[in-house]
């Protein structure tokens, strides 16, 4: 053990935590995570509860992988690391089942689907097995802001531009567009609730990144 | 017998797991390169979508659902392990995939390379997880409805697989934006392939 003790954010974790919300994105730049990023995204309230339960699953899996890197033998790795993550979102399950009954079934099987996101996976594989505990929190939580923000962002727009109103946890509905516009002749994009658009979204967001941070351009 | 037909249908055209529910995005995105690779991949999807279903579905009404153990006897019935779902159908979903994994290695040595990692990765395959859990939440009748539920969900995810490899193999001579190259070209197709598919909505059999 090394006599000097790091700083708990040191710039070198600091890092693990920012990254991961622009350059390292796990949606737009290490594309992890689609899979349910895009379904629940046509609502800002399931958006933020989607967010906030994988945030909550990838520090969690993060930290107790981290705990046990040395211990698990690597050929039968998958398994346990499934094994956690799936007891991980039976509780978030059961938890939002309890708690927020309506955002629950708004979410359907999607909460169960949090098991096979990629982005949990990927970070297991890639940083906790090779990671001590804090830094891998520090990466979980990153990740899952990082996952956050993009979700939050999407179901902003589809919402806003689709509905006019936005939904926020613990407040409901609020409309945002004015009576006067729509008497003006505004009309709710109505294509914007349905599934395409939420790709066509995500889409724009990554045109968006990469031609603000040319290092991210595909060369291929 | 239509009622089967119209499941099928429904799976494959209206609730595509690629564009109505984007399950199974990573290796849609990952593998989508050339048609050939993501033909195999598709393959392997169908079958272990067309296995995992109908087997879950009887782990879901024999054992798992409120009252599904009253086959046992007495005292039974009013035992509900349905939180224990997702343990259950992630670990069928995880010994079926080892086994196909050992049939294609057995029997197709050139697919098994050219899938390379992506095939054990099928087991974290949204898709199949989705397929058991849509399954389980729409309670299908009987494990005929189950079986051609989930291959036709593993049918439509094939179709749009080799559909946008299909496409990437094109676009690759056409000027497309610097930023928008790779990644971002491919979440907008399959916007516009979505929509193409949205039309299918309504039809009944």
């Amino acid at each position: 053990m090394s006599s000097e003790k790091e700083p708990l954010f040191s710039s070198k974790n600091l890092k693990l935590l920012t990254n991961p919300l622009g350059s390292q994105n796990p949606i737009t730049v290490q594309v992890l995570g689609i899979c349910s990023a895009l379904a629940v995204t046509a609502k800002l309230e399931p958006a933020i509860v989607m967010s906030l339960s994988v945030i909550f699953v990838l520090i969690f899996s993060n930290l107790i992988i981290s705990l046990l890197r040395n211990t698990i033998p690597s050929r039968i790795r998958i398994i346990v690391q499934l094994t956690i993550v799936a007891s991980l979102v039976i509780l978030v399950d059961q938890v939002l089942k309890a708690f927020a009954y309506e955002v629950s079934k708004q979410l359907s099987v999607f909460v169960g689907l949090i098991i096979t996101n990629c982005i949990i996976m990927g970070r297991l594989e890639a940083f906790a097995l090779g990671n001590k505990p804090w830094p891998s929190v520090l990466d979980g939580l990153g990740n899952g802001a990082g996952y956050g923000l993009i979700l939050v962002i999407v179901a902003f727009f589809r919402e806003l531009l689709g509905t006019g109103n936005l939904t926020l946890p613990g407040i409901g509905e609020i409309q945002i567009i004015p009576d006067a516009l729509y008497n003006a002749g505004y009309v709710n994009n109505g294509l914007m609730i349905l599934p395409p658009m939420a790709l066509i979204t995500v889409g724009i967001i990554i045109w968006v990144q990469r031609s603000r941070n040319k290092d991210l351009i595909d060369a291929s | 017998m239509e009622n089967l037909l119209n499941i099928f249908v429904k799976s494959i055209f209206i609730e595509n797991m690629i564009f109505a529910y984007f399950l199974g995005m990573c290796s849609y995105l990952a593998v989508s390169k050339t048609v050939k690779t993501s033909f195999g991949l598709g393959i392997a999807v169908v079958f272990v979508l067309s296995i995992t279903v109908p087997v879950n579905y009887l782990l879901e009404n024999y054992i798992l659902k409120e009252g599904a153990l009253s086959w046992l006897g007495e005292g039974f019935e009013d035992i509900n392990l349905s939180f224990l779902s997702f343990i259950m159908f992630i670990a069928v979903i995880a010994s079926m995939v080892q086994l196909v994994e050992m049939i294609v290695e057995k029997f197709a040595p050139a697919l098994y390379t050219s899938l390379g990692i992506f095939l054990p990765l099928i087991a974290v395959n949204c898709a199949i997880l989705g397929g058991s859990l849509f399954m389980q939440e729409r309670a299908y009748a009987n494990i005929g409805e189950a079986a051609v539920f989930g291959f036709g969900s593993g049918v439509g995810w094939l179709l749009a697989i080799v559909g946008i490899a299909a496409i990437r193999e094109k676009i690759r001579y056409s000027d497309v934006p610097a930023p928008l190259r790779g990644l971002g070209i491919t979440f907008i197709i399959t916007g516009l392939m979505g929509i193409a598919f949205m039309s299918f909505m309504g039809i009944q059999l």
